[in-house]
């Protein structure tokens, strides 16, 4: 199916351009990622910064912010997610059409960083949803931003169509909506997702 | 600007009875403040407002504090009398023991307001009042009638530490969501058990991971817990 890396160089210099449909499809989709016109936080202040002229996320076909949930592509979790906003971004994600991606940005939406042992913070917003790229930073600067985003294109890009491996947009079984989490009496109920969360085993 | 107690005396001379009592505050800061009573606390706080000579026309903070239940341990000299055989001869002696004994000093909540006047600059004059106890009469006068600065700050306390403002327009939670039942900011508050993935843990976070673990692993079975 792949064409040999050699050969195709040949084959271009005699004027034959030869791919796939899969490297044409993935190579459309990663250069026109859209994301969602959404900040949570001091980290969404870097990541309007990496939108605006000194750093550009144009040059990677992300320009285009959408305010809607509906013509997007992937979620910048720029910020801290506060347990009664979270149940907000769970539902956000669930309206975003597939195929969607999620970046979490910066300590507190990997983990819940300075305020983790906060009453209000989530620990994570990867309990609920599932994410692609994590950056740590408190906050990332814009650098790390787009070096996420450059790791995302490179997810899109080595996605197959079918087969086994094939994403889950693709797959008719996957679950493309995720449970929102209920504000309960003292807590998110559930307080985690466990079809796309297990804690992590710490090695001590 | 007044001193506290040139403050209480004016208060005293136009709301007879009002009851204000000066705190001390011992801090190089020397921000002394006045605790009001709550059936006078609005009528003061009206004269603190509108008095020409104090215009204190700007609230600029509210916060809450929460003193819980203390047990004050205190050593007390008892005398008591007792029987003692004194050379063969059974005597009645008098006898000062020491004795340490416990008492609960009971808790309460407390909201201190920090008022300014911005039409004669001086401030702040501090503003105490509290409940009479942490559980069931958690109510005080709210002062959002008098300066609408309060009203938020006040539903922050009624959210974060349970205490109910009387007269409050719109008494609602703010920060926590409605169907919420505890009072976070609250001393005895007990954050809910999601201690599972505790990788740089220490102290007091340590020890719930820990407790989480032994939990965990008594559900699940050997080796189930991290």
């Amino acid at each position: 199916m792949a064409v040999d890396q050699q050969l195709k160089i040949e084959m271009g210099k005699q004027g034959v351009f030869v791919t796939t449909l899969q490297e044409l499809y993935n190579w459309g989709r990663r250069n026109s990622v859209w994301p969602m016109n959404f900040g949570l936080a001091c980290c969404a202040i870097e990541m309007i910064a990496t939108t605006m002229a000194r750093y550009d996320i144009a040059r990677f076909g992300a320009e285009v912010f959408r305010p809607s949930p509906r013509q997007a592509d992937m979620m910048i979790i720029s910020g801290t997610v506060t347990k009664k906003m979270a149940p907000q971004v769970v539902r956000l994600y669930n309206q975003m059409a597939e195929p969607k991606y999620v970046i979490a940005m910066g300590a507190c939406a990997i983990s819940g960083g300075p305020f983790k042992q906060g009453y209000n913070v989530l620990k994570g917003i990867d309990r609920y949803i599932p994410v692609d790229v994590h950056i740590p930073g408190c906050p990332p600067r814009p650098e790390a931003l787009l070096q996420a985003f450059i790791t995302l294109q490179k997810k899109i890009d080595a996605e197959a169509l079918t087969g086994q491996e094939r994403p889950r947009f693709l797959d008719p079984d996957a679950p493309g909506e995720f449970p929102v989490p209920e504000p309960a009496e003292h807590d998110l109920e559930p307080t985690a997702n466990q079809d796309v969360w297990h804690a992590p085993v710490v090695i001590r | 600007m007044k001193t506290v107690e040139e403050i209480k005396a004016a208060i005293e001379a136009a709301v007879p009875g009002a009851g204000v009592e000066v705190m001390q505050n011992p801090g190089p800061s020397g921000q002394h403040s006045l605790l009001l009573k709550p059936e006078h606390a609005l009528e003061v706080a009206k004269f603190l407002h509108d008095d020409a000579e104090l215009a204190l026309d700007h609230l600029s903070n509210v916060t809450g504090v929460d003193w819980p239940d203390k047990e004050i341990a205190e050593k007390v000299k008892v005398t008591r009398q007792v029987t003692k055989s004194v050379d063969g001869v059974e005597q009645t002696v008098e006898e000062t023991v020491e004795e340490t004994r416990k008492r609960v000093e009971p808790g309460y909540l407390e909201v201190v307001y920090h008022l300014f006047s911005v039409a004669k600059k001086h401030g702040p004059v501090v503003l105490r009042q509290r409940t009479q106890n942490r559980s069931d009469k958690v109510e005080v006068p709210s002062l959002t009638p008098l300066w609408r600065s309060a009203e938020f700050q006040e539903r922050e306390i009624f959210d974060l530490f349970g205490i109910v403002f009387t007269g409050h327009p719109d008494l609602r939670r703010i920060l926590m969501w409605d169907g919420f039942k505890d009072h976070p900011m609250r001393k005895d508050y007990v954050e809910p058990d999601d201690f599972e993935y505790e990788p740089t843990a220490h102290d007091e976070v340590l020890k719930r991971a820990q407790e989480h673990r032994a939990r965990a692993g008594a559900a699940v079975g050997e080796g189930a817990g991290q």
